[in-house]
């Protein structure tokens, strides 16, 4: 990759993805046998789409993500060797992940191992609570509420996400810190004679966490469950069915997508989050993805940050399809 | 087990409107029952009133003696078929009919059973594993009616099952509904704007206008003998005449119209002098008649339609007149621009005092 021949590549590629697009573009009109792609859209405005879109995903997903992954199998070299003989490829990055050393296989790296298993397990139990929070909330806002409530509603949920996510973590910290808000009121009305130290506990990321993205959940579930039809939920109703049993069997297999998708993102997101665990992580919470940065900024390793960045992502993507591949379905459903 | 439906002075407001004013009758056991009236007019609320999705503002349904006031919907012995069916998308055509067994715990093998019986009465006996979306609009209409079957309800309410529906698929599904209706000998409720569906199924009508039932009654006196002019005028065509009794007698009013002293029914007694609307339906129209009721007109429009004709005349005064001519009597019809006699008989016009229109 790196030789004068490369350069070359990297000038093709672009017009290689043009070229990819455009025949996506025309596959389409041939299978769906009706209006072309450029005749729907115009000329002007498809050429700018297929150039643009293709750009975009080329440039700013596809190729630093495979230039993370190949740096992640090559050693940690000082500037001067790099491309000399010693920069080759490696699995030593992955081998520290496992066992804390580039080298030595006997021992595992316990912290790491322990901090991404949590890291997944927490991110899990955080996309459940945010279900369960945003569930009813949807539900409400879709089916219940008058257009002036939901408007109203809709911008409560939103504003609040005007602030920038930093600023956001370092709010919930004035609010769960030892003298912090929650134990001022606690104490205040008698309920506890100490205060708690929820940031110490984890309370406070996990809050953090849950809150990050809970917009993410509102909204595909709030979608989904909009077009349904409120005769679906009155027909159950007529038949006998009890409320639990109308949303178990009508509501939720109904709204299974939109599920899906809140799910999907709140997750990734989650298990990716950076702000809510370096802010509000207490001092034995170990999250995976500081130690991520750490890899990059404080050890200044990338090529073993990004080996650790790309066992992340694997790991979530593969867990986010295994989930799917359960709930019978398909990634372009989840997407609608 | 079927039951008899009685509301009693049922009264239904939303609000400052009142969707339903007042409205008290009884739907027999085992009858086919239509509200017939204009959108808005109050027939969807009366329905999902009987369904137990709305509570009355006032006044009671009763079905089988027993007060509804208090059950809810999931709770009541009626079962709703909505207007756009309201199928679950989700469930095979056999789930969605087995749907209401479940809820009532019936045990699997049980509901299979009953499933495969309603789908057999249905006729979608080898349909059961398909999809909803797989099914065309007669077959969902048929899922439809077994789903609501499943559950044993004393009472089927209908709302407007078949207006989604296209013209030749409509007829069909009318005998159809007609034929089970009978096989299961259930009250059926039934919602509908259209008249004729009403007309061709219903054992009795209430047609209703702007929350209120005008008039109840069986297809051939909603027809034949309405009561009030919203009912002349919303079912089936007529032709209508204004003006003043000039003379009663005999259970017949003579009435002063443009087109000169006509004579028809008096059902609702009208006395000399009051002000009077005067229908004869355009079937009764003929012309060369030279009867007691008869006038002389110009023929505007013939459109010749196989087994009938219709016919638009210009009377005097610029009065408009409507003819049909039956095919079967083979008359010869006018040409446009000749004039014409035409005249009916007194019993087959009916007067009437001026009322609310739709």
């Amino acid at each position: 990759m790196r030789s004068a021949g490369a350069h070359y590549l990297l000038m093709l590629l672009p017009l290689a993805v043009v070229a990819a697009f455009w025949a996506m573009a025309s596959l389409e009109r041939r299978r769906d046998g009706g209006v072309s792609f450029t005749q729907r859209n115009g000329a002007a405005i498809a050429t700018y789409l297929v150039v643009a879109v293709g750009l975009w995903s080329l440039f700013m997903i596809v190729l630093p993500q495979l230039s993370m992954i190949e740096l992640s199998f090559r050693p940690k070299l000082p500037t001067a060797q790099i491309g000399g003989p010693r920069d080759v490829y490696t699995l030593q990055n992955y081998r520290y992940f496992l066992f804390g050393s580039t080298t030595d296989t006997s021992h595992w790296n316990s912290i790491h191992i322990h901090a991404f298993f949590l890291t997944i397990f927490a991110s899990i139990l955080v996309t459940a609570f945010d279900l369960a929070l945003c569930y009813p909330l949807a539900f409400y806002m879709a089916q219940a509420a008058r257009p002036r409530r939901v408007r109203l509603l809709l911008l409560l949920l939103i504003a609040p996400y005007w602030v920038n996510e930093v600023l956001r973590a370092f709010a919930f910290r004035v609010i769960f810190a030892t003298g912090g808000v929650l134990n001022a009121v606690l104490t205040g009305l008698g309920l506890i004679g100490q205060p708690i130290d929820f940031l110490g506990l984890d309370i406070g990321m996990y809050a953090g966490l849950s809150y990050a993205y809970l917009l993410l959940m509102v909204f595909p579930l709030y979608n989904a469950l909009e077009s349904l039809p409120a005769s679906q939920i009155e027909a159950a109703r007529d038949l006998g069915a009890p409320w639990w049993h109308i949303h178990l069997n009508v509501v939720i297999p109904f709204a299974k997508p939109g599920i899906a998708s809140g799910c999907t993102l709140v997750f990734m997101l989650t298990s990716g989050a950076l702000a809510a665990p370096l802010v509000l992580g207490g001092p034995r919470s170990l999250w995976f993805t500081p130690i991520v940065y750490d890899r990059f900024y404080q050890a200044f390793n990338w090529p073993q940050g990004s080996a650790y960045a790309f066992i992340l992502l694997l790991t979530c993507v593969a867990f986010v399809l295994a989930v799917l591949r359960l709930t019978k379905l398909s990634l372009g459903e989840i997407t609608r | 087990m079927t039951a008899d439906v009685e509301l009693d002075r049922l009264t239904v407001r939303f609000g400052g409107f009142t969707a339903v004013e007042d409205a008290s009758l009884r739907i027999r056991p085992g009858e086919f029952f239509s509200f017939l009236g204009p959108s808005g007019c109050g027939k969807t609320t009366i329905l999902r009133t009987i369904s137990g999705f709305i509570e009355p503002s006032a006044g009671a349904v009763r079905i089988g003696g027993r007060d509804m006031t208090g059950i809810g919907a999931n709770r009541r012995p009626t079962a709703l078929i909505f207007q756009n069916l309201a199928l679950f998308p989700m469930m095979s055509v056999a789930e969605n009919v087995g749907y209401g067994l479940r809820v009532r715990g019936v045990r699997r093998r049980e509901r299979l059973a009953t499933v495969e019986r309603l789908l057999n009465l249905v006729a979608l006996g080898d349909q059961g594993a398909k999809k909803i979306d797989e099914l065309s609009g007669g077959q969902r209409q048929r899922v439809a009616i077994a789903r609501a079957l499943a559950v044993e309800p004393q009472v089927l309410l209908l709302d407007e099952p078949l207006s989604a529906l296209d013209l030749k698929l409509r007829q069909h599904m009318r005998n159809e509904l007609r034929a089970i209706q009978r096989r299961v000998g259930l009250t059926f409720i039934y919602i509908t704007h259209d008249q004729g569906e009403a007309l061709a199924m219903s054992d009795r009508i209430a047609v209703m206008n702007r929350g209120r039932i005008e008039q109840i009654g069986d297809g051939r006196t909603v027809y034949d003998a309405p009561e009030t002019e919203f009912v002349a005028r919303f079912v089936g065509e007529t032709n209508v005449f204004r003006g003043r009794v000039a003379a009663v007698a005999d259970g017949e009013a003579a009435v002063d119209t443009p087109l000169g002293r006509l004579r028809g029914r008096n059902p609702r007694r009208l006395m000399q002098g009051a002000e009077a609307l005067l229908f004869v339906r355009p079937e009764f129209l003929q012309p060369g008649l030279r009867a007691e009721n008869c006038c002389e007109a110009e023929t505007l429009v013939v459109a010749y339609e196989g087994n009938l004709t219709h016919a638009a005349f210009q009377g005097p005064d610029g009065v408009p007149l409507m003819a049909l001519l039956g095919g079967a009597a083979r008359q010869t019809p006018p040409a446009p621009g000749e004039r014409v006699h035409l005249g009916f008989a007194a019993r087959d016009a009916v007067v009437l005092p001026p009322g609310a229109h739709a």
